[in-house]
């Protein structure tokens, strides 16, 4: 490609269309992830606790992972603007509004709303990140994992039990020797968040927004890579609605599993 | 049968313009609307009022010209039509009708219900030629096609270009008439040699009339009033970044003397 049709490639109606689709679907590939990983909130007891516990630190220190967690960051804030980019041209397109129409005729409820859903998700993502993802990476004050036995901090690197070991700020000190950083215990602080009703609502809430996103963006993405054929398509779209109910059913199930049945 | 009107008129381009009821007496079922239409401008003349102005040729569904959006969708309540093919029993006694013009930046109003589509004019004329010998005409099937791409290529072909998809598409988009045009000879061997400029001059084109983005919402496809699909917009979003990807403009190697 030449200079000039470099940029006018970028600028192109088409090309915001890529971007959007291509980010998404990244997303997509996200959550898939997510809520495998989330699933284990569901084990109990001290197992379940070091479990997740240690899927914490694996998450945060694994260096595949973090090149993932930032691939995950980039996409969302490329699909948040390109999505306002194209929203703001969009209006533009239409100065003077219908004085009565009726959208609901030839599309439906998703499709005309994916920026205000999206918004929503915005939103969520904000509560979201600063409740567990920012309280895990800077809050020094973090319940810390504790042995069976109430009292032994773990080490985060080798989940290692320091029987007599004490905590000093987010390390693990024995005998005055500093033996490494103390594993934090996320488990706990997921565990009392999900006690509070209207935390766990809105996390439902916050579900069904996601769930009706997915409903139009899943097939949507496909179709603006131009991967639409009268072969693929139908199973491209019920694959998509059924992973729009399915995904954000199970993150849902989690919060109101931890409301009803975790004291 | 009576109906209630709710009319757009507009004295020109630049003037304001405004939704204006006018009543419809002893209107036959079996009507068009454009007829409908007619019998109401018959009544406005006699009283010596401006008659409404829409856009009207072929009145049986080829030409595209009437582009009315009639109770909040283009070509009215039906399926697969134009508004000359609409009839009057598709209405209720006594019932309410919105009329108004096409609504996108890049289809500017003209009068009342008319629009200026000129734009897809630019877009269709942005495509270029295709590469055919002149002379006499080719022997039937001296070039092999494909059943399905000759009968892809007329459905896309089958676009009267009415400007129906840029009027019930929530962003004003163009891409289900500007993909249907591209598609029309990118599924044929004519159209292969300038596949490539075609689709990036029309695309661009598309962009610098104004016309907005596609979100996939598929309320084009369901108002075209030759059920085009958007499997034609998925094949330009391929067929865009093939291009954009490999093409190259032609470049001289050799210089005469």
């Amino acid at each position: 490609m030449s200079t000039q049709s470099t940029n006018s490639f970028f600028l192109s109606s088409l090309s915001k269309k890529y971007f959007m689709a291509a980010t998404g679907l990244f997303l997509i590939v996200f959550l898939i992830g997510h809520i495998a990983g989330n699933l284990q909130l569901f084990m109990s007891g001290y197992e379940g606790r070091l479990q997740f516990n240690e899927y914490a630190v694996f998450m945060t220190t694994f260096i595949p992972v973090k090149i993932l967690s930032y691939i995950t960051y980039f996409c969302i804030v490329f699909h948040v603007v390109d999505g306002v980019a194209l929203t703001i041209q969009n209006r533009k397109a239409r100065p003077q509004k219908y004085a009565y129409s009726r959208p609901d005729k030839n599309t439906n409820f998703s499709a005309r709303n994916m920026m205000v859903l999206g918004s929503l998700i915005l939103i969520f993502l904000g509560v979201h990140m600063y409740a567990f993802w920012a309280q895990y990476h800077w809050n020094d004050q973090m319940p810390i994992m504790l042995h069976t036995d109430g009292v032994s901090p773990l080490l985060k690197e080798t989940s290692a039990a320091i029987k007599g070991g004490q905590v000093v700020g987010t390390d693990v000190v024995l005998n005055g020797e500093v033996l490494g950083p103390v594993m934090k215990d996320l488990y706990q602080i997921v565990m009392e968040a999900y006690q509070v009703w209207w935390v766990t609502l809105f996390y439902v809430i916050s579900m069904v927004v996601l769930a009706f996103h997915l409903w139009h963006g899943f097939a949507s993405g496909f179709q603006s890579l131009g991967l639409n054929h009268p072969r693929y398509m139908p199973v491209i779209v019920i694959a998509g609605r059924v992973f729009s109910i399915v995904v954000p059913a199970l993150f849902a199930a989690i919060p109101i599993y931890i409301f009803l049945f975790v004291k | 049968m009576n109906l209630k009107l709710k009319i757009w008129r507009q004295k020109g381009p630049k003037a304001e313009g405004k939704m204006v009821e006018y009543p419809v007496n002893d209107v036959s079922p079996d009507m068009s609307f454009l007829e409908m239409l007619d019998v109401l401008n018959d009544h406005l003349v006699e009283k010596g009022d401006e008659p409404v102005a829409f856009e009207h040729d072929c009145r049986e569904g080829i030409c595209g010209s009437c582009s009315l959006y009639i109770n909040g969708e283009p070509h009215g309540p039906g399926r697969g039509i134009t508004t000359c093919q609409l009839h009057m029993r598709s209405f209720k006694e006594g019932e309410t009708v919105y009329i108004e013009p096409w609504r996108a930046k890049a289809f500017p109003i003209i009068k009342d219900l008319v629009t200026d589509r000129s734009a897809f004019d630019r877009i269709v004329q942005s495509g270029g030629f295709i590469s055919v010998n002149t002379g006499s005409p080719v022997d039937a099937n001296a070039i092999p096609i494909r059943k399905e791409s000759a009968d892809e290529a007329f459905d896309a072909a089958t676009c009267i270009g009415c400007g129906a998809c840029v009027a019930s598409c929530k962003n004003a988009s163009a891409m289900l008439f500007v993909s249907a045009k591209v598609s029309h000879l990118s599924l044929l061997p004519q159209g292969q040699p300038q596949a490539k400029e075609r689709v990036l001059a029309m695309v661009a084109q598309m962009d610098a009339e104004g016309f907005g983005n596609c979100t996939n919402t598929q309320a084009c496809e369901v108002e075209c009033p030759k059920g085009i699909s958007i499997e034609h917009i998925a094949r330009m979003n391929r067929e865009y970044l093939g291009a954009a990807i490999s093409y190259s403009p032609p470049k001289a190697t050799v210089g005469g003397d």
